[in-house]
């Protein structure tokens, strides 16, 4: 369906026949992986569709808004207060990416050994291969990890960059910087978009933006029942697709979804039999099209049923309190909720322990598999402590570290299909 | 020729080898080792041509397609050596398995239980095949390379554990005029050195049981014992453990013998788009 988005493309910079390739690989890869899958919820046929249409239809949409004087704000990290991008009036996408595209590009710039989430959204950009970033009026980008700190200094050579600061530990001061910079980003939301954040139209972004975190979490619940109705490979999609769709539309395909899903496990209906090993990913995210690992830990004859991950529950976990009247207050309330994300770039960062044990138990999983991009330090090293604390609950982990070639394929999966096999 | 009635079978397909082992009554009946051809699904049929056997398990990394080809079921290595081991060495806690590209090192629980593994990824560097390239360039025998870092001395030290790197150390060492005794010593103790460190990781204590084609070299158990710190047993036919416990696992009455993993097709090793696309003058 290519033909009738040429135009959009062209118009956004695209490099065609590249592009054109990208799509084609990406729809036998997502053949592979998805559509494979015997006895899917019916209501990912949502799903499906948006993913055929991946550089389509949501991109139009993104620039019918534009013509019309919306501004698209692009993020790459959880982070980034989404609610304050829409107070704003603009459109919001997440632009984490997955694949291994246009790297050789990306190395002329970022050192070989940088994390691939990093490279591949240089990759994208430089080899013109990814509407979304094309479209967007502004990048934000945040001072998480120094992989990612850096990079977007080159970043803004190349595209309108801005960068709020994240604080690395999680006391006053941290947070009266972190208060601050919520402060400045929506200056700079405001001077973009030409429309004040007011109390009203941040409280409505919190409201939607809570609904669907909500539903989101109404999934991750799910997941807890045996046999899992629904495989980790499409409710990882579901997590990633929250990045860029409609959100509105998007809550409502999941509560679908769930509302099926719920019939499921009333049935006692499953995605793999009763007693399937049942395992929880940690760690870093998996950013479309990265579905590397669930392929591979599905394919070995286990079910995923929760993600403790950026893109999974570190993104859907908490909410921002709704009861807040003003400005101020609501902007309170969102440091406080933002400042509670887990991501391994803090120090200390025990919270995340708990909540790995905690989700384990909830979805009832037999064992966690960490996993770390290559070259993530923060991940790769917290690793370390995941399993001591996993080691003291009796938790049995495997720690993989991997990116996104597909080169380690084997051997990961000998790995995994072990790590299944001590389960038993 | 007669056809043999054993009770069951264990053929590990590894990236070097190809190794059968039946069992009958508990007891080993046939050993038979190939290299591993091209073809090896065909190498397998022939391997098993004359042999009756109610079951079979497939390991190492070809285990998927012979399983599916066969009709049979699949275990990985790491739980077929735990299984060969604590047979072998009834009590065993520790394994370590070098085979010809990979590297694995296991605790075990009662009853041969795998408890905690590691396993090299990506390259083969440490492995058997990391011998077989330094060693010709040392100009030996890989059957006489233990015997040679037996009678050398610990006068220096291999840094990379890279094989093509080490190879470029070996060359250098040896136009110093380093005796080769000393170089294939330094080799044996670099992947000692590396092996040991995996033990420690999956938190070995007490005696490591060693497996896998690279424990036939002598000097590698003497070595390793000496670096991990903790008394190494090498079993008479190190290389057949995989497939021993593969068989001995397959005689074991288990329901449901079919690989519930299917072989891994073009389409998942090509993988997400990539490498290609965004490629210069793509
Ligand atoms: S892992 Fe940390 S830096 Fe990366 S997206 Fe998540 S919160 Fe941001
Ligand atoms: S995965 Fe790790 S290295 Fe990569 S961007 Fe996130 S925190 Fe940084």
């Amino acid at each position: 369906m290519g033909g009738d988005y040429d135009e959009m493309w062209r118009g956004l910079g695209l490099d065609l026949p590249a592009h054109e390739r990208l799509l084609e690989l990406l729809g036998g890869y997502y053949r592979e992986v998805y559509l494979s899958q015997a006895d899917r919820p019916r209501a990912m046929a949502y799903l499906d569709a948006v993913m055929a249409d991946i550089h389509g239809g949501r991109v139009r949409e993104l620039q019918a808004a534009r013509a019309e004087g919306r501004k698209v704000v692009g993020t790459f990290c959880v982070f980034v207060p989404e609610e304050l991008v829409l107070a704003a009036g603009a459109a919001c996408v997440g632009l984490c990416a997955g694949a291994e595209v246009g790297f050789a590009e990306a190395e002329r710039l970022l050192p070989r050994n940088t994390c691939p989430l990093v490279k591949s959204f240089f990759g994208f950009r430089l080899a013109r291969l990814c509407p979304f970033m094309a479209a967007c009026d502004l990048l934000v980008g945040e001072t998480t990890c120094d992989g990612k700190k850096k990079a977007y200094e080159l970043l803004a050579d190349l595209a309108p960059t801005y960068v709020m600061e994240v604080p690395q530990a999680k006391r006053s001061a941290d947070r009266a910087l972190f208060r601050e910079e919520v402060r400045r980003l929506a200056e700079a939301l405001e001077a973009l978009t030409g429309r004040r954040i007011t109390a009203e139209g941040l409280a409505r972004a919190v409201r939607l933006v809570n609904r669907r975190r909500r539903a989101l979490q109404r999934l991750a619940r799910l997941r807890g029942a045996d046999p899992a109705p629904i495989s980790g490979r499409d409710a990882l999609l579901v997590n990633q697709v929250a990045f860029y769709d409609d959100p509105e539309r998007f809550t409502g395909a999941v509560e679908a979804l769930c509302d099926e899903l719920e019939a499921r496990v009333a049935a006692g209906r499953g995605v793999a039999p009763a007693g399937t090993p049942r395992l929880l990913v940690a760690g870093a995210p998996m950013a479309v099209p990265n579905w590397k690992v669930p392929h591979v830990v599905e394919g070995a004859g286990a079910v995923i049923v929760g993600e403790e991950s950026c893109i999974g529950e570190r993104h859907t976990r908490d909410l921002v309190d709704e009861a807040a009247a003003d400005l101020d207050a609501l902007l309170d309330a969102l440091v406080d909720r933002y400042l509670r994300i887990d991501c391994a770039c803090f120090t200390p960062n025990d919270d995340r322990l708990d909540h790995v044990v905690e989700m384990v138990r909830r979805t009832r999983a037999d064992g966690v598999v960490h996993f770390a991009l290559q070259f993530c330090q923060p991940y790769a090293i917290e690793a370390a402590r995941v399993r001591d604390r996993l080691d003291r609950e009796g938790i049995p982990m495997l720690r993989i570290e991997t990116d996104y070639s597909m080169e380690d394929v084997d051997a990961l999966a000998t790995r995994i299909e072990a790590f299944v096999e001590t389960l038993g | 020729m007669g056809r043999r009635g054993v009770d069951a079978v264990g053929i590990d397909v590894g990236s070097r080898t190809v190794e059968v082992v039946a069992v009958a009554a508990g007891a080993v009946r046939v050993r038979r080792r190939a290299e591993t051809a091209f073809d090896y699904l065909d190498q397998v049929r022939r391997m098993l041509s004359d042999l009756d056997f109610r079951s079979a398990l497939a390991t190492g990394y070809g285990r998927h397609l012979v399983a599916k080809e066969l009709g049979i079921g699949a275990v990985t290595e790491i739980r077929a050596h735990a299984a060969g081991a604590a047979v072998l060495r009834p009590g065993a806690r520790a394994v370590l398995d070098i085979g010809g590209q990979d590297t694995k090192a296991m605790t075990l629980g009662p009853g041969g239980r795998v408890l905690r593994f590691e396993m090299n990824d990506r390259c083969a560097a440490g492995t058997g095949r990391f011998f077989e390239v330094t060693a010709q360039s040392l100009g030996c025998p890989l059957e006489d390379f233990g015997a040679l870092a037996l009678s050398g001395a610990d006068t220096v030290a291999i840094s990379s554990m890279c094989t093509v790197f080490a190879e470029t150390e070996v060359v250098a060492l040896r136009s110093r005029g380093v005796p080769a005794a000393d170089v294939a010593r330094a080799l044996v103790a670099s992947v000692a050195g590396r092996a040991a460190a995996m033990l420690r990781r999956v938190g070995a204590a007490g005696e490591v049981v060693f497996t896998g084609g690279v424990a036939r070299n002598r000097a590698m158990a003497e070595v390793l014992a000496g670096v991990a710190g903790l008394p190494v047993w090498v079993p008479p036919e190190p290389d057949f453990t995989g497939a021993l416990g593969a068989a001995l696992l397959a005689a074991r009455p288990r329901p449901g013998k079919v690989d519930p993993v299917p072989p891994r097709d073009e389409a998942a090793r090509n993988g997400p788009p990539g490498t290609r696309c965004g490629e210069p003058g793509g």
